[in-house]
């Protein structure tokens, strides 16, 4: 599973991105693998893109999938 | 075709290489949005900023808006282009075209497109102040979108009806 983190997220775990022996599982199980690899990641209103699109929290991430953990955006 | 309508660049913007790309002879008004660093923000200087991307997914949720366009206003053709990286105060961030047979459509496509552009596009901003630096967009007023799509409801009445005008 390729990780892909934004923002804040990337300077708390000091890289934009991660590879990670995980998967298949679902959203709500892997942020909370995450947060207990990454205690100091700030997950809280973290959104999560699986291969370029929003995902629910009961949606299955394949082992290679990629995972974007999203900051709540502020473009414009 | 619709790949270079929206645009992330680490280049600056050229509002009318943006406008250039709506154009059509059936375009009777093209509304262009350009939006520029403050300095000022509650009396907060700004020295710089930087945007972040995700580019491939900013580009997919780009078009995304770009088809909700279409449903609401039929006739409108829309071009973004982002910018990331370093900006300095009045440099342009983003130029949002629209273009339609008449002006109030264009208008209105624009303003939404903005909001929707600051709710589901993964670009973070990160203010250099006088006072050290800090990623906006976590703020505790700020509304989370599971779904990456609020509801229409949510985007305040006042930003998409301009029945008074």
């Amino acid at each position: 599973m390729k990780i892909l983190c934004f923002a804040h997220l990337s300077e708390q775990i000091g890289s934009p991105s991660l590879e990670l022996e995980l998967g298949p599982m679902t959203v709500a199980s892997f942020v909370e693998e995450f947060k207990s690899r990454y205690p100091n990641a700030r997950l809280d209103q973290v959104m999560i893109a699986v291969n370029e699109q929003f995902v629910e929290e009961d949606h299955l991430i394949g082992a290679n999938d990629t995972v974007a953990l999203l900051p709540p955006v502020s473009g414009g | 075709m619709s790949s270079n309508l929206f645009v992330i660049t680490d280049q600056p913007i050229k509002p009318e290489e943006v406008s250039d790309k709506v154009k059509r002879r059936e375009a009777g008004a093209i509304t262009l949005f350009l939006g520029t660093v403050r300095e000022l923000t509650y009396g907060k200087r700004t020295l710089y900023l930087e945007y972040e991307a995700y580019p491939s997914m900013a580009v997919k949720q780009l078009e995304m808006i770009g088809q909700e366009v279409r449903e609401r206003w039929p006739d409108t053709l829309v071009a973004v282009t982002h910018r990331i990286g370093r900006l300095e105060i009045s440099d342009i961030a983003v130029v949002i075209a629209v273009s339609s047979p008449h002006r109030k459509a264009a208008y209105e496509a624009n303003e939404y497109v903005i909001e929707r552009i600051k709710q589901i596009v993964p670009i973070w901003k990160k203010e250099y102040g006088e006072d050290g630096s800090e990623w906006i967009g976590d703020q505790l007023n700020q509304k989370t979108y599971p779904e990456g799509r609020p509801l229409l409801e949510d985007i305040p009445k006042d930003d998409l009806n301009h029945e008074e005008e």
